[in-house]
């Protein structure tokens, strides 16, 4: 399930939805994304979020069915907020449920690597020098390389 | 065809979106890229560092050298970076 919204979630409450009722669930892995303080240029007081709706729903669904294809899985959930965070908010949860940890922690870690990617997201960051949009690094570049076949 | 333009591209631009005929001899994605730069300061300056600016047609990423058509949704912006 993919939801592209501006609200906070509940992360307790998003991951008993996920779970409740399938009893075939044996491991849920989670990773939430949050906003740090510490940019390479001094310090964040904010960051805005924008995203392309439309595509973004298309690639984040075409990053799950990705996922659901390489590992068996019974349940995932990526929830993506956009406009304006401040430090220490949440702006990412993806969650990945199966019988067995291994695919859950693996597609957890894969999706999150794919959607920092592909994902139309992008940030400004609001410092006391003004603002600035965040670079994309090669690092997160190699993470998802890793991933292809 | 319907332009987008997101994060600096958007900024430089100063515009989220537009509706631009092409000339007839705009047939790809660079093609349109060049021509837009023709457009004004603000459009070469966006412009300015074209093969980091990614593309995607209708929701779909393309390269520089996919096809471009009248009806398109053709969006510009930088590499992502959401998550």
């Amino acid at each position: 399930m993919i939801k592209v919204q501006r609200e906070d979630f509940d992360i307790g409450a998003e991951l008993a939805r996920l779970t409740d009722g399938n009893t075939k669930i044996g491991g849920l892995a989670t990773f939430v994304g949050l906003v740090r303080d510490l940019a390479e240029k001094g310090e964040v007081s904010a960051m805005t979020l924008e995203h392309y709706a439309g595509m973004t729903e298309k690639r984040l669904a075409e990053i799950e069915a990705e996922a659901r294809s390489r590992w068996p899985l019974e349940g995932v959930l990526i929830i993506h907020r956009y406009g304006r965070l401040e430090p220490g908010d949440r702006i990412v949860l993806v969650a990945t449920t199966s019988s067995h940890r291994q695919a859950a922690l693996e597609s957890c870690a894969f999706l999150i690597d794919w959607l920092k990617t592909k994902a139309p997201f992008w940030k400004l960051e609001e410092g006391a020098k003004g603002t600035a949009w965040v670079e994309a690094r090669e690092s997160d570049d190699q993470a998802a390389e890793k991933w292809k076949r | 065809m319907k332009l987008l333009y997101f994060a600096w591209v958007r900024t430089n631009i100063g515009k989220a979106e537009e509706e631009l005929v092409a000339p007839d001899h705009v047939q790809d994605v660079e093609g349109l890229l060049d021509w837009l730069a023709t457009l004004g300061p603000h459009y070469a300056a966006a412009l300015d560092r074209r093969n980091v600016v990614k593309v995607a047609i209708n929701h779909e990423y393309v390269e520089h050298n996919h096809p471009v058509r009248p009806d398109d949704e053709i969006a510009l912006f930088p590499p992502v970076t959401g998550g």
